[in-house]
């Protein structure tokens, strides 16, 4: 499928381009709201792929990136300095599992090093969505959208009211995620490019793998799953494994967009896990094509850059919410995909003709 | 030799209907076997409980000797049972092509991660999947609707491409669901001509049927259900004489 | 647990069960005459209290109630409007991520209008410290105002649905809407009539109840959630099922705060939620097979 690496060039282009452009028109202070919105990007490439091709709605997907950037957070700021000399504790730091870094008041501390969270957040987000899952995924339609609802809400309620996880103030301090080559995901202005290039880098590789998975025989039974399930389960595909897979793949994408973004930011907090997140994150891919990766990508990296940025001001919900039921009125493909003339047409006729014309 | 399909007192209720009740019979290797009956005589359900869409609540399904009841479609799927569907179930918003390469599915092996690594073994094994779709196409008459979207094709076409797309896997047992409903006179004579066609290439066919002509033109040997009981089990010429057969079709319409 | 705690948690857990009752309710009448859940339906809860108390500065308490009632009715004959009759017959997914959005409009509008405070109705009699006293526990005189509305409001409902033309009809949409439009059954208006009766009743009980739980901008989404819990629990559609199903899930609520941190209390009703959705998706009272085939296809 060379239109589909020629696409990704585009796309790859596209981001050398824009931070070229930053620096031209000295506005390089854009790079650090554009790399947010490609790890919030990460999490709405994934829901496209579970909305759109397997055709399942998931009104709870802020908790896998809240799971993903509240364990790593919490792991790399422990401090077990005072545990040094505990076997368990000296074991894991001899294995490398643990890192020194600088606290805040001139001495060191020892917490989980990134990696090892990293890796122990995305096993988190992996189990939890296996869990979550296996049992939600039975449910079709409002049964399915109320029921991941509540598996967000539920999430919040847990880091918001949990103490350890520092409850409304959400976990600061988080050190920065070391790279090779000296490069790190957090740091100051001065690693800004870097990160810019990380995290739309991060971006580009999830688009080429899912770009890959879809034009699969999975991707093809994922369409199928959406299209018309009995038959594609007479055809042989084991339609409750697919859905449970996709939705785990989107759940561990997530999450890596929660882990990368704490540490970018050095903090998470509640409001990440919150249900106007994950309406966001549906407002997004209904925006961009339900099944159209590119689509998404672009709405995502344009909506979520404007909102960071605060161009929608105290309207910001508002603004998602609007996006959503003028989506759904007008285009339910999405806006990238929209007939004009068609969608102009079938307006006109539902106009004159009332409720024969269906 | 064993039969290639046994239906053994296979009982279904949905509440307090009996769908199909104690019904038994087989399906040898090569042959066409047709279920006919009138409305409501449990056909449908017969053909659900095969092919593993539903679980009976009493007696065995045997597929080359192995009990397949209670088996979910896509594992019976996988065995080499191929079905198609009475009110036609393509899958939307995917080509002509597209659909019948779901249908190899069962004969293919690329999971997720290969499929989003996108090792070569896979650029194989696509390339042979797009073939025999291409192929199946061709069998059906239509290769030069590949790439036409699926649902956008006439009704005589969809039943076309819906028939590739069970053929592709290759079955070793076709389940056809009333596959003459909504085609003209021409495209049933097609459709006789290609269950004829089928059976010589050794592909075995249970087809549910309303269209006596198609019936009695192709069938090896019929079933008559009726009320969810079995009341005949013979060849064609014989069905047709059965006084059972005749005392519950009369007063209905030969839909030849 | 001395008895005089219990009977406070089972006292809090019934007025809060009121609304909860009713908001399921509500989600009743509009699934069952149009197979939609309306995710907004917590929101006309929160329009009822917040118009209320601004029409209470202006004319006396009764007017100012059922003025708010009045306007909610035609923001929800409005959103049916413009939103659902519209699409004709959309898929169930267009429908909820609708719903879900015109709630957040409704919130965003209202954060607009009254802002972030929080509001409350003037108790219907008396204040908040009078108290009546039954058989020892000190129970506060609106909270009988409720638990009557609440009656009051199913009984209503009872007699439309069973005696009037009007009512029997919109059974009959429930039922069958290809068959009820082809006996000439006004199906699009019945729909609109729908959405402004669970609007309606909604925005009555929101006032009922503000005094003691006070309204704010933002209450609609979590009472959607509860809402939703109750109508499930006792069975998508059926509404007397509901009113005990929003009992059981308030006092539920009411004895989690003796157990867990009240942080948690919100998510008491998810759990509650996903238990049902998990376990025996038709609630209490409903229909298992029906359910099942609903929730699972």
């Amino acid at each position: 499928m060379t239109s589909r690496y020629a696409r990704i060039a585009a796309f790859v282009a596209i981001v050398v381009a824009v931070q070229l452009a930053t620096r031209a028109a000295g506005k390089e202070f854009f790079l650090t709201q554009l790399t947010m919105s490609a790890y919030y990007t990460l999490v709405a490439v994934g829901l496209s792929l579970l909305m759109g091709y397997a055709g399942q709605i998931s009104l709870g997907h802020a908790a896998f990136f809240a799971i993903g950037g509240y364990a790593t957070g919490a792991l790399t700021t422990l401090d077990l300095s005072a545990r040094r000399g505990a076997p368990l504790v000296a074991l894991l730091a001899r294995a490398r599992v643990l890192a020194v870094r600088p606290d805040p008041y001139g001495g060191e501390a020892l917490g989980v090093h990134p990696w090892a969270a990293c890796a122990a957040a995305l096993l988190l987000a992996f189990v939890v969505a296996l869990a979550i899952g296996v049992p939600v995924l039975k449910l079709k339609g409002h049964y399915l959208a109320m029921a991941t609802l509540g598996f967000g809400t539920i999430v919040y309620s847990v880091v918001l009211g949990t103490s350890a996880l520092g409850a409304a103030d959400g976990v600061g301090g988080v050190p920065p995620f070391p790279l090779p080559g000296g490069l790190a995901v957090g740091g100051g202005r001065a690693d800004r490019v870097a990160n810019y290039y990380v995290a739309w880098g991060l971006v580009a590789l999830a688009l080429l793998l899912l770009s890959n998975l879809v034009g699969s025989r999975v991707g093809r039974a994922l369409r199928a799953i959406h299209g018309a399930e009995d038959a594609a389960a007479a055809m042989g595909v084991d339609v409750a494994r697919y859905k449970l897979a996709t939705f785990v793949l989107s759940a561990v994408l997530a999450a890596i967009g929660g882990v990368f973004l704490t540490h970018y930011n050095a903090g998470i907090g509640p409001g990440e896990a919150g249900v106007m997140k994950s309406v966001r994150y549906v407002a997004i891919v209904a925006v961009g094509g339900m099944g159209s990766l590119l689509g998404t990508v672009a709405t995502s990296a344009v909506l979520s850059f404007l909102s960071l940025r605060g161009y929608f001001g105290t309207l910001d919900d508002a603004v998602f919410g609007a996006v959503l039921v003028l989506v759904m009125l007008f285009s339910p493909e999405g806006i990238l995909r929209l007939d004009a003339r068609g969608a102009l047409a079938a307006a006109v006729a539902r106009l004159r003709g009332g409720e024969g014309a269906r | 030799m064993t039969p290639l399909l046994e239906v053994r007192g296979v009982s279904k209720r949905f509440g307090g209907v009996h769908a199909v009740k104690d019904v038994s019979f087989e399906v040898r290797k090569g042959t066409v076997k047709a279920l006919i009956g009138p409305n409501g005589a449990g056909k449908t359900t017969l053909f659900n409980l095969v092919s593993g869409v539903a679980a009976p609540d009493a007696g065995e399904v045997r597929f080359r000797g192995e009990p397949i009841q209670g088996l979910p479609p896509h594992r019976v799927a996988a065995l080499g049972l191929s079905r198609t569907f009475q009110h036609i179930r393509l899958f939307a918003g995917m080509t002509a092509l597209e659909n019948v390469m779901v249908g190899r599915h069962s004969r293919s092996r690329a999971g997720f991660l290969a499929g989003m690594l996108h090792l070569p073994w896979t650029w194989r094994e696509e390339r042979d999947v797009e073939a025999r779709a291409r192929e199946a196409l061709d069998f059906l008459g239509i290769p030069e609707l590949a790439d036409a979207e699926a649902t956008s094709l006439s009704y005589g076409q969809q039943r076309a491409v819906e028939l590739a797309r069970a053929l592709v896997s290759e079955p070793e047992l076709l389940l056809l669901d009333e596959p003459a409903a909504g085609l003209n006179m021409r495209e049933t004579v097609e459709l006789a001509k290609l269950v004829a066609r089928l059976r010589e290439r050794g592909v075995t066919v249970l087809v549910v049927e309303h269209d006596m002509g198609l019936v009695m033109n192709v069938s090896d040997e019929v079933v008559v259900l009726s009320y969810g009981e079995k009341i005949a089990d013979a060849e064609p010429r014989a069905v047709q004489k059965h006084p059972e057969v005749i005392r519950v079709y009369l007063g209905e319409e030969d839909a030849a | 647990m001395q008895t005089g705690l219990l009977l406070q948690y089972l006292v809090a857990g019934l007025t809060y069960g009121t609304i909860y009752a009713v908001v399921g309710v509500g989600f009743n009448i509009i699934y069952n005459t149009t197979g939609i859940i309306n995710f907004a339906q917590g929101e006309f809860v929160m329009l009822g209290g917040m118009t209320a108390v601004t029409l209470s500065a202006l004319v006396p308490l009764p007017v100012a109630i059922a003025g708010a009632v009045l306007l909610t009715m035609a923001v929800g004959a409005l959103v049916e409007l413009t939103c659902i009759r519209w699409l004709g017959r959309p898929t169930v997914l267009r429908m909820v991520i609708i719903t879900i959005g015109v709630s957040i409009l409704i919130r965003e509008v209202a954060l607009v209008l009254w802002g972030e405070s929080v509001r409350a109705l003037p108790y219907f009699t008396g204040n908040e410290i009078s108290s009546l006293s039954l058989g020892g526990v000190h129970v506060s005189p609106q909270v009988l105002w409720s638990l009557a509305t609440c009656v009051a409001i199913v009984a209503f409902l009872r007699v439309f649905f069973q005696h009037t033309s009007v009512g029997r009809q919109m059974r009959a949409c429930a039922s069958n809407r290809d068959a009820a439009a082809l006996c000439g059954v006004p199906v699009r208006n019945l729909v609109t009539l729908s959405f402004a009766l669970s609007a309606g009743i909604g925005a009555l009980a929101g006032c009922v109840v503000s005094p003691i739980t006070y309204t704010s901008y933002g209450v609609g989404a979590g009472l959607a959630m509860k809402g939703f819990t109750v109508a499930i629990l006792g069975g998508l559609g059926n509404s007397t099922g509901a009113v005990a199903a929003g009992f059981v899930v308030g006092i539920l609520e009411a004895f989690s705060v003796s157990l867990l941190p009240a942080a948690y209390k919100d998510a008491i009703s998810v759990a509650i939620l996903l238990a049902i959705l998990f376990v025996r998706p038709s609630g209490l009272f409903g229909s298992a097979e029906v359910a099942r085939l609903e929730a699972r296809g």
